[in-house]
């Protein structure tokens, strides 16, 4: 594997440092645009194809599986980032909805009123981010870095214990649950992508919050409300992380106040990946979706040929180097 | 006469995304001269100065200082060939002070080496400053808090600091008051008197003919020819440009006012502007005449809704009502214009047709969706009937000239259907075809009964559009004139505040 992975590597990395000057500048950027992906994709099947474990369909479904989080929290961030935010509340909000989901199902709770209570928490907590950004103009990053504390404290009030809800069907559903080959929860989070492009695309909303990212003293001045459409955003991003959370406890079969430290930075690097520009004005479902990919892939390789978690982090931090390095900004 | 050219650019060419920006083009200056270049927008000048200025790679051709061939790589490789240039858009940081700005990266250390010797830096910083002959500013101030004259004095003042023997001024004149366009003339004759070439861009024939010594003149990417100001005429230079006669500047119209559209009663925000009342009659073009400051623009964002006014009513139709957004403006009728586009009038990054339907889409949608063919439809019929290039209204608003982008935000007002238009310099930075036939569209607007408040720094615009002119001076109305009235001096000496 290591001779052709490097080598490939070599390649992406030494076109895009030595094709620079003058004159290749229009032609390198369309070449980065088309081609960034379509070698990272190749790379990374060429990869897969060595090894004798990926190509299975265990593996594969564990591998959509474990997409699911990041791909639904990419999708709020993504909405978040076009507005020219962020949001670092989301790794809180999958445990406070994911604990808060097991315990209602011990109270005996039926599942889809316990699904949509935690859908509502999440919403709330977006709510109250989006409200401090949007009608205070206070900065995102630090109103939802305040959140990010509050919940996390939130979810040790409401157990700090982890639960495991004893309901079988609480597993059997969202996390085990299968549509014949596909898991249930990677085709809901699938289904999610051409939703938020919907959304994106094709409604007033959708449009004003990509215009907003841009240029917000414009859009506030064509007669749009900004401060509705902000708000809104930051309610998308809390309801995609409580279903991400959700669906994470249905999955694993228990639910840790812990979990989701660090959620928010692979979300943001899924979507950076794909394309998108911190302080808005860039991005988009699609490349959110490859980026999500990508990032799931590498993990699951990496893990398939044993390698530590440890160089994993490393590794996926060069990614997102290279990612933002390739896409930045040509005079 | 090849030997006086100090500066020679051969075979110039560039394209961008497969449209040739220049081609071959071959310009020569010498120093000691005001070499204006003039051209429609698009036509190649902000490129050619920008390979000058090395922040543009070339595609073909070569540059001579002085006869020998030299490589302008960077922006840095200008500077040390001494040539500097100066955008409309600032390279300052804005929340440092003059004194750091105009020193920046070489302010004076004190005995050791670490600690900055303020007190030297500041009495620097003056030094420069009176070498161009500006005095009367505290260095000491934040650079965000200056006016944009000051802060373009600044910037000359830090790129002098090298002492360049080349000066590209581009637009310098399109954010300056009469006022403050004549100290930059003198700026400018003072560096031409240090023998240097000042190449000066401009979209205002009259002040390229007040300053410069030589005129070239640009067309889709030529070089059509060099004349001095003397040996041709601004019709002449116009028909360089454009190609063809424009007709009449102006449209000749018959105004026929109807019923009041837009009232304002003693309208106040304090430390802004104080007490104005204006109307504007359906199928009347108001003229809203002031000198940069004078809090113009103030008054039309408040009208708006866009800043919040403290006392005072506003009237739609003869009926009060209380505006206390954009979105509340929109919605009863109101478009505005503002007057920096790039700041507050288009989303860059997004599309034509983004850009084009932001003030309508609830006109587009049901129940918050949007009917894209129907959005599209109507903003392409618009795009056509502005002759907005490129018709592909998919492309990004980044990507077009000036003039389309001003078109682009004109489209977006007129497909809001407005019956009052406040509009805020609706021609600046847009070349002489685009303007009229801006002027020919504010004209027809006003004879379909809507009604216009135009506010603009150009006399000739406010004479030759409004109906009726209000001046402001210092956040006051202070004067009312008709069109018979009308005259630029009355105007100007009423805006500075000179007794006649």
């Amino acid at each position: 594997m290591k001779p052709s992975f490097f080598s490939a590597a070599w390649r992406l990395i030494s076109g895009w440092l030595f094709t620079r000057g003058r004159g290749g500048v229009d032609l390198k950027r369309r070449w980065i645009d088309y081609a960034f992906f379509g070698a990272f994709v190749i790379l990374l099947i060429v990869t897969a194809m060595m090894s004798d474990v990926f190509f299975t369909q265990r593996n594969l479904s564990n591998l959509m599986r474990q997409t699911v989080t990041n791909g639904l929290l990419s999708l709020g961030m993504l909405i978040v980032i076009l507005t020219g935010g962020i949001d670092l509340s989301v790794g809180p909000i999958v445990a406070l909805t994911g604990i808060m989901v097991a315990g209602f199902s011990n109270q005996g709770m039926p599942l889809p009123l316990a699904l949509l209570i935690c859908l509502g928490v999440g919403a709330a907590v977006g709510a109250v981010n989006g409200f401090f950004i949007a009608r205070f103009k206070l900065q995102p990053f630090i109103v939802t870095l305040a959140t990010l504390g509050a919940i996390r404290g939130l979810v040790y009030v409401y157990s700090d214990i982890p639960i495991t809800p004893t309901d079988p069907a609480f597993r059997a559903s969202l996390g085990a649950g299968m549509v014949g080959p596909f898991p249930i929860a990677a085709l809901i989070m699938l289904a999610c992508f051409p939703l938020v492009w919907f959304f994106l695309n094709r409604t007033r909303s959708g449009r004003a919050i990509v215009a907003i990212g841009g240029n917000e003293e414009a859009v506030r001045l064509a007669g749009i409300n900004v401060t509705w459409n902000i708000f809104l955003a930051y309610i998308l991003s809390g309801l995609f992380a409580a279903l991400a959370g959700v669906i994470l406890a249905s999955r694993l079969g228990i639910s840790q106040p812990s979990v989701g430290a660090g959620f928010e930075l692979d979300a943001i690097a899924a979507c950076v990946i794909g394309g998108a520009i911190l302080g808005g004005g860039g991005g988009s479902t699609f490349g959110t979706l490859a980026g999500v990919g990508a990032l799931g892939m590498i993990d699951n390789l990496l893990n398939l040929f044993n390698v530590q978690s440890y160089y994993q982090q490393i590794l996926k931090g060069v990614i997102i180097l290279v990612a933002v390095l390739a896409r930045r900004k040509q005079r | 006469m090849v030997d006086n050219d100090f500066l020679v650019m051969r075979g110039i060419s560039k394209s961008f995304d497969g449209t040739q920006a220049l081609k071959g083009v071959n310009f020569c200056a010498r120093l000691g001269e005001v070499h204006a270049i003039v051209g429609e927008n698009g036509a190649g000048k902000s490129t050619l100065m920008k390979i000058l200025a090395g922040a543009l790679h070339r595609d073909a051709g070569e540059i001579l200082l002085d006869g020998s061939p030299v490589l302008i790589n960077s922006p840095f490789a200008a500077h040390q060939l001494g040539i500097r240039a100066v955008y409309q858009e600032f390279s300052l940081v804005r929340h440092l002070s003059v004194t750091e700005n105009i020193l920046l990266g070489q302010m004076p250390s004190g005995r050791l080496k670490w600690l900055l010797d303020w007190k030297k830096a500041h009495q620097q910083a003056e030094e420069k400053l009176a070498e161009i002959g500006f005095t009367g500013l505290d260095v000491r101030t934040q650079v965000a808090r200056l006016s944009v004259s000051q802060q373009q004095m600044v910037e000359i003042a830090k790129a002098a600091v090298t002492r360049p023997r080349i000066w590209i001024l581009d637009e310098p004149s399109a954010v300056l008051s009469q006022e403050e366009l004549n100290r930059l003339f003198e700026v400018i004759q003072k560096l031409k008197q240090e023998s240097a070439l000042i190449l000066y861009i401009s979209h205002r024939l009259e002040e390229v003919y007040q300053v410069a010594d030589r005129i070239t003149v640009l067309k889709d990417g030529e070089l059509i020819g060099t004349v001095s100001p003397r040996e041709a005429d601004q019709n002449r230079l116009i028909r360089m440009m454009v190609g063809r006669d424009l007709g009449e500047f102006f449209p000749k119209r018959q105004p026929r006012p109807g019923e009041e559209a837009l009232r304002v009663q003693d309208f106040s925000r304090e430390g802004w502007f104080d007490k104005i009342s204006l109307s504007v009659r359906h199928g009347e073009i108001v003229g809203l005449f002031g000198l940069v400051g004078s809090g113009r623009t103030q008054v039309a964002r408040c009208i708006f809704g866009a800043d919040p006014h403290n006392t005072g009513d506003v009237f739609l139709e003869g009926q009060p009502v209380r505006l206390r957004s954009p979105g509340e403006a929109v919605r009863m009728g109101i478009a505005f214009l503002t007057e920096d586009r790039k700041r507050d009038g288009l989303v860059m990054n997004c599309s034509i047709v983004d850009n084009a339907s932001l003030a309508t889409l609830n006109q587009v949608s049901k129940f918050g969706v949007l009917d894209i063919k129907k959005r599209d439809e109507r903003v392409q019929e618009k795009v056509e009937e502005l002759s907005i290039h490129p018709t592909q209204i998919s492309r990004l608003v980044r990507q077009l000239s000036g003039g389309n982008q001003q078109k682009v935000i004109l489209a977006k007002w007129l497909l809001s259907q407005a019956h009052v238009l406040i509009m805020d310099e609706p021609t600046r930075g847009v070349d002489v075809a685009t303007k009229v036939e801006i002027y020919r569209l504010i004209s027809d607007l006003a004879d379909r009964g809507v009604g216009v408040l135009l506010i603009s720094s150009e006399l000739p615009e406010i004479l030759g559009m409004s109906d009726r002119a209000l001046v402001m001076r210092e956040g006051a109305l202070v004067g009312e004139f008709t069109r018979t009235q009308a005259s630029e001096e009355r105007l100007l000496a009423c805006a500075a505040g000179v007794v006649q």
